[in-house]
């Protein structure tokens, strides 16, 4: 049947299975490529979006349940502030390497910022540890997330 | 990609620059300057092809509007390739970096073959910057000296008056300049130079600067393209099942139920595995899951891990090949104060690289065009072009970035079985292996066992040294040649080149393959396996000497001062000696492969219920010169949180001839919270450059365990470390 999706404010209409799952949609069906399939189970989380501002894994999540809620993915989350600083952080410390499991671990912090915007390092790695790379740059994961949340402290006031 | 050739044979004038390389430098067929390398021991056959319809892409290509093109030999999967490579050129050159624009280098192994890997075109063992060193930097220097040439013509002045900065040539006294896409075209009238002098050290402006990686807003953003982003025209996507036992044939398929899932188009029978096309993955996998199949296991049907182990180490009885003899170890052995023996082994590890292996391929009646990320494209294309059963000119190889190498894609087996099946389909498919097969049909590390003894003088020094291990060989199936009266150089890395005064020393290989398990390269190689084995068994000598660990090694330095001085630093900066908690212990390793020194010191901490927490590790490296001390950095961190998960977590198991593991529960990767902190200090060095990808792998484990030992007194001698050994009072 036909879906219609908010992606990136953009809706499209797109007619699959209700259980097809969003990571499909969007690589397979709308052709954007940004989001990565990795283990197709939610163990790696290289294909983690925004639903509605919140982390979830596009591998698992159906189409049927996205419903009203607006998608957000790598290509679209550099338009919000949030998104924008981590990416920033995410040069700044030189973060990739292989880069794969990047849009993931981007779209994973910029969320986890989102809900904790004062994190400390245990924080961290309680938000990220589902988030594996096989390069082994979760020490520079760490700084960067840790300066996006700091810039964010010189950029706008606390709430 | 785009593939403007030598213009004519007239434009061109061969030169010999260094005994290392030749470049060829013409005009480019857009107007502008080409300047080409070729290798010794290819130079030949490239000059003899350009005679006929070989048609070489260049290195380096100046455009007549001042662009300036690179084609990358060598691919970018991680490890900085596609900034320390450009580097290299940019420095003698005289552009900014951000001038530069890349372009995969097409499947070519007369142009683009890596003189350090027997002229296969790969990229793998660590050796890019080794390869690239001289004769880039060479064919930059090249290019900017008739660039200036071109402008001091131009303006009637002394070349010597002029420089070059930025991509302009200048002329100081006059304040003339023109710009490289201005000159292009007249310096590729000018007869290249016998003789090119490199920069010293000293004037580097780019060359041991910590640059940002050319790659890293593109991996940012969600543009860079992977091989499984690859999307030509009207693909379809396909998912597979191979034989579950390595061997093994498709007996029957009852495909009725697959096919009425919405979206599957076709299903392909092969010989030994079966595959579901589909509008897309969903589809695909739903169909795959809804196949009835049945299998004809065949001879590898009842195989189990331990079956294997058992016959590595029976081989390990008889003498195997000897790749390594100093003195007398036999006799010196006999007459040794003290002897110490033990026995090692190390585990089958899938590579479970983060891009899942996928490739895309269209086979037409007359051609193929493929879509990968390949550590090997003229392997993809020869492959493809047996495969698909056309000749090799008439197969494209499009190269993209690799999410995750590690060795597995320096194998064509992904591709092969991609062609297979679209041989099968109308128009492109790409075929996109789930983890589940990814680990389940991988090319596995070899599982190694290994013999070892030494023999102390009175004052505990190892008087003889004596080390036999089998297991499987890369090289004797990936380059045949390379393997030489039963000695794989790599698989013996490590092993035969200890940075120790060792005067009586063997060392013995025996090849054993193991039955129906695939076997390949994997990040450090045979280090991966023989530092493990030697820098444990170096520490079990110290304790056999009742001598402290590093100053038990230091004293077996006098011959290496380069390795003496990272194991200095290491230990200083890891504050080596002091007080420790209870059941925490540092461990030190020391290492020279891929051509670089690295000293390592772990700090762990042993749970009383045998859990470890790696808190820290100390790296001093001496890679030579450094092109980018950032991706030296990076390098150190990626390759010892690498090595840490397969010390920890890392094992592929068989049982009934099928691999146990699946994905990332059964086959665990460190994550974010299990990573210790990483310190790296970097030895200023003129030497040539060293390798860095692999090096931070190899010595990691041995440094864990060490510190095991020190911590709880149980010295591990079997990987991965087995949690319930390490109990307290196990």
């Amino acid at each position: 049947m036909a879906f219609g999706i908010n992606v990136n404010g953009t809706s499209h209409s797109v007619d699959v299975d209700g259980d097809m799952p969003l990571l499909w949609v969007l690589r397979d069906v709308l052709g954007m490529t940004g989001t990565k399939f990795g283990c197709g189970r939610a163990l790696c989380g290289a294909c983690t979006v925004h639903l509605d501002g919140a982390a979830i894994r596009s591998c698992l999540f159906p189409i049927a349940k996205v419903g009203e809620s607006t998608i957000t993915t790598i290509e679209g989350v550099g338009a919000t502030p949030v998104g924008r600083r981590v990416q920033a952080a995410w040069l700044a410390h030189e973060v990739v390497q292989c880069g794969y499991c990047q849009p993931g671990q981007i779209m994973a912090a910029s969320a986890f910022l989102t809900r904790n915007p004062h994190p400390s390092d245990t924080d961290i790695a309680g938000a990220m540890a589902g988030h594996l790379c096989r390069c082994g740059t979760y020490l520079r994961i760490r700084e960067a997330v840790k300066s996006a949340a700091q810039s964010r402290e010189t950029a706008e006031p606390r709430e | 990609m785009s593939n403007d050739g030598l213009a004519s044979a007239a434009g061109a004038s061969e030169i010999a620059v260094s005994r290392r390389s030749f470049l060829q430098v013409a005009a480019a067929a857009s107007g502008g300057l080409l300047v080409s390398i070729v290798f010794p021991g290819f130079a030949k056959r490239a000059a003899a092809a350009s005679d006929g319809d070989f048609n070489p892409s260049g290195f380096v290509r100046i455009g007549s509007d001042g662009s300036v093109t690179l084609t990358m030999p060598y691919v970018e999967m991680g490890q900085g390739t596609y900034t320390s490579i450009p580097t290299l050129i940019a420095e003698e050159l005289e552009v900014d970096l951000a001038q530069i624009r890349l372009e995969h280098a097409p499947p070519n192994e007369k142009l683009y073959g890596n003189p350090l890997l027997g002229g296969v075109q790969a990229t793998g063992n660590s050796n890019a910057v080794r390869a690239s060193w001289q004769p880039l930097r060479e064919a930059g220097a090249t290019a900017r000296t008739l660039l200036i040439a071109a402008a001091a013509k131009r303006w009637g002045v002394d070349a010597a008056t002029c420089h070059a900065s930025s991509g302009v040539v200048h002329h100081a006294a006059s304040g003339r300049s023109a710009g490289y896409g201005d000159l292009a075209a007249d310096a590729a009238r000018i007869p290249a130079p016998e003789k090119v002098t490199l920069k010293p050290a000293a004037s580097f402006k780019l060359i041991g600067k910590p640059t940002k990686r050319l790659d890293a807003p593109a991996k940012v953003d969600g543009a860079a393209l992977y091989g499984i982003d690859a999307r030509p025209h009207g693909v379809k996507v396909a998912t597979l099942a191979q034989s579950p036992v390595f061997g093994g044939r498709l007996k029957r398929v009852d495909d009725s139920a697959a096919k009425r899932i919405r979206g599957v188009r076709q299903i392909v029978r092969l010989d030994d595995a079966v595959a579901v096309v589909a509008d897309h993955m969903w589809a695909a996998k739903r169909g795959l899951a809804a196949l009835e199949l049945e299998w004809d296991d065949g001879p590898h049907a009842k195989l189990s891990t331990q079956d294997v182990a058992r016959e590595l180490e029976a081989a390990t009885l008889e003498p195997g090949a000897v790749a390594q003899s100093l003195g007398d170890a036999e006799s010196a052995m006999a007459s040794a104060a003290t002897q110490v023996e033990a026995t090692y082994a190390v585990p089958f590890l899938a590579h479970a690289a983060m891009e899942p292996m996928n490739c895309t391929a269209h086979v037409r009646k007359d051609g193929c065009e493929v879509w990968v990320g390949s550590q090997v494209v003229a392997r993809a294309q020869a492959v493809a072009a047996k495969a698909a059963e056309v000749p090799l000119e008439k197969v494209i190889v499009h190269n993209h970035l690799i999410g995750g190498g590690f060795g597995r894609r320096l194998e064509v087996d992904g591709v092969a079985r991609a062609v297979e099946i679209a041989r099968h389909v109308e128009g492109p498919v790409k075929v996109v292996w789930t983890r589940e097969e990814d680990i389940q049909h991988d090319m596995y590390r070899p599982y190694f066992f290994d013999r070892i003894s030494a023999g102390l003088d009175e004052s505990g020094r190892p008087a003889a040294w004596i080390h036999r291990f089998a297991g499987s060989s890369i090289m004797a199936r990936w380059l045949p040649p390379a393997f030489q009266n039963g000695i794989d150089p790599d698989t013996v890395e490590g092993a035969i080149d200890l940075v120790y005064d060792l005067p009586n020393l063997r060392v013995e290989y025996a090849r054993v393959e193991p039955p129906g398990i695939p076997t390949a390269f994997w990040r450090s190689v045979g280090p991966s396996h023989n530092v493990f084995v030697t820098e444990s068994f170096v520490d079990e000598l110290a304790v056999a000497a009742k001598k402290d660990p590093v100053e038990y090694r230091r004293a077996l330095l006098d011959k290496s001062p380069r390795a003496r001085a990272v194991l200095d630093l290491a230990a200083e900066k890891a504050g080596w000696g002091r007080a420790l908690p209870r059941r925490t212990g540092l461990g030190v390793s020391v290492q020279h492969v891929f051509a670089s020194y690295l000293a390592q010191v772990a700090e762990v901490e042993v749970s009383d219920e045998g859990l470890i927490r790696v808190r820290r590790v100390v790296c001093a490296v001496d890679c030579g010169t450094v092109v980018n001390p950032d991706t030296v950095q990076a390098q150190m961190e990626s390759g010892i949180i690498f090595g840490l998960t397969a010390a920890l977590h890392g094992e592929i198991t068989l049982k009934a001839g099928r691999v146990e593991q699946a994905n990332f529960d059964s086959y665990p990767v460190l994550r974010m919270n299990e990573a210790p902190a990483v310190d790296v200090h970097i030895l200023q060095s003129g030497n040539s450059p060293g390798g860095i990808g692999e090096v931070g792998t190899s010595a990691v484990a041995p440094a864990v365990t060490n510190a095991i030992f020190a911590a709880t007194g149980t010295r591990v001698r079997k990987l991965p470390v087995a949690a319930s050994a390490l109990k307290l009072g196990a």
